[in-house]
């Protein structure tokens, strides 16, 4: 009887509201201007959305993320495969591969604004660089595991380049360019918002780092809740249904 | 139609080098012998002797070997038919898509439904490799082999996995599908007794370096190819009065 709520949904759902709970209980207990109780920041939220800031301000964010995760995806997955697939290329920039995975993202940031000036395509282009060594190494190793089998039953039976791509490569690339989106998503976030926070005037980041300085918790806590909730949407809209498309033929 | 093709197949010199150690692996030497136009030819051999090399340098898959494969047809690259020692199918493709996509023409579609339809699979046109057996999953690359309308069809152990009463009917298929529109056939077999079945010539490999120990045609008529008594008879006639034959068997 008990055990029938007990599926993934009502698990979830039921965890969402206990972590709901205890933090309007902590807030209620502290009631310290530092903690501001969900009911407000509910309230402040409500407030940014109608002044219409909150939605300026992650619009802005989201077009910043949507332009730099597509010049990172596809200049990574291009040089992925290509690396994946060349053992030569691969030795020769490998050491490249290491250095730019392991630069700081702050310095990669700081760079290109004391290189490119304060502007929009440098704070983009401080995204990118950060991304794409992800993308590649994720990509190079999707592409060294291709199925030699499969491959030559496309050249036997003369697929040519673009057959070959559609219907035989990509469908192997496919789960990993799935992985390298969602980890890709989450990190030029975190990225995006220190980039907007040093050198843009318009943003999360920026926003952030204004309330910030006036000790303003609700509203930093409002804007987290505000980008939580799109990333779920992302989520469940965009990335599920084409997990689910991709996973049918699967037994 | 097909058109006419004689293969000549003459490899010098074939080596493998393995990654880990430098040192070469001799394959196929000095091994010649041609498969005449519309001729059946099953190349028998121990197995791991080189078998599947040899299919996969006719395939032109690997062109990493000293000689030559002549085709007498020249001027068009033969539309090859290669079924695997594994099916081979793409998993994310239904049965009908991956027959589809080895067809240049959009007009054989009507073959592929004669193609199911004969092999009883029709109904499974719409789903997945996954979900199919592996006997299933063969008798669909056979039908992709099939579906090119093949000058040359390579079969490499295609009825490995089936059992018995399947794989006498796919044999069957794939007779009368010869016989309906004549093109040659290397099929490598390691069972003597299919051998004998289908071909119109035996072709004893060695072991490894592969060469051939000798091409036996066989006299026996289409139309008695089902009496079993024919095929044993010929096969302890072979066995006795070819000594190097039973020393690969």
């Amino acid at each position: 009887m008990f055990s029938k709520f007990l599926t993934s949904q009502y698990l979830g759902f039921i965890s969402l509201i206990l972590f709901l709970l205890s933090w309007y209980g902590l807030a209620t207990l502290l009631n310290q201007h530092t903690l501001p109780s969900p009911v407000i920041v509910l309230k402040v939220l409500k407030q940014e959305i109608i002044s219409g800031e909150l939605p300026y301000h992650l619009g802005i964010t989201l077009l910043r993320l949507i332009i730099s995760f597509s010049i990172a995806m596809l200049i990574g997955c291009s040089i992925g495969i290509l690396l994946g697939r060349h053992q030569k290329l691969d030795y020769f920039l490998d050491q490249w591969l290491v250095i730019f995975l392991n630069v700081p993202a702050l310095v990669t940031i700081i760079l290109c604004y004391v290189w490119f000036g304060l502007s929009e395509s440098a704070a983009i282009l401080a995204v990118v660089i950060n991304k794409i060594p992800n993308v590649i190494v994720t990509m190079r190793e999707g592409t060294r595991t291709l199925n030699q089998d499969l491959l030559e039953m496309a050249h036997c039976y003369h697929f040519g380049k673009r057959k070959t791509f559609f219907h035989v490569i990509w469908p192997q690339l496919y789960p990993f360019v799935m992985a390298t989106t969602r980890s890709g998503l989450a990190l030029i976030w975190k990225i995006i918002l220190v980039v907007e926070l040093l050198g843009r005037s318009n943003g999360m980041g920026y926003q952030l780092n204004i309330y910030f300085q006036l000790f303003d918790v609700a509203s930093i806590l409002a804007y987290t809740v505000a980008f939580i909730v799109i990333i779920q949407l992302i989520e469940m809209l965009i990335l599920k249904p084409f997990d689910k498309n991709a996973k049918k033929w699967r037994r | 139609m097909a058109t006419m093709m004689d293969i000549l197949i003459d490899i010098k010199h074939k080596a493998y080098q393995t990654q880990s150690s430098s040192r070469k692996n001799i394959v196929i030497k000095d091994l010649k012998f041609s498969l005449n136009n519309q001729e059946f030819v099953c190349l028998v051999g121990p197995s791991g002797c080189g078998k599947t090399t040899l299919l996969n340098t006719i395939a032109g898959l690997d062109s990493n070997f000293q000689g030559k494969i002549a085709l007498e047809n020249k001027n068009t690259t033969p539309n090859i038919g290669y079924v695997f020692q594994n099916p081979r199918l793409l998993p994310w493709r239904t049965i009908r898509e991956n027959i589809e996509l080895v067809l240049t023409s959009p007009q054989s579609t009507d073959m592929v439904d004669t193609l199911l339809e004969a092999m009883q699979l029709k109904h499974l046109a719409d789903s997945y490799p996954e979900h199919l057996s592996l006997g299933m999953s063969r008798r669909i690359s056979i039908i992709r082999a099939f579906a090119v309308n093949p000058d040359i069809l390579l079969m490499d152990e295609p009825f490995v996995s089936l059992d018995a009463p399947n794989a006498r009917q796919v044999r069957k298929l794939l007779l009368s599908l010869w016989q309906q529109r004549p093109h040659s056939i290397l099929f490598v077999t390691h069972d003597l007794r299919e051998a004998i079945t289908l071909a119109d010539k035996l072709v004893f490999l060695s072991k490894s370096p592969m060469k051939i120990v000798s091409e036996i045609n066989i006299p026996i008529a289409r139309e008695d190819r089902e009496n079993e008594a024919l095929i044993e008879d010929f096969r302890q006639h072979l066995i006795s009065n070819h000594p190097d034959i039973k020393a690969l068997l």
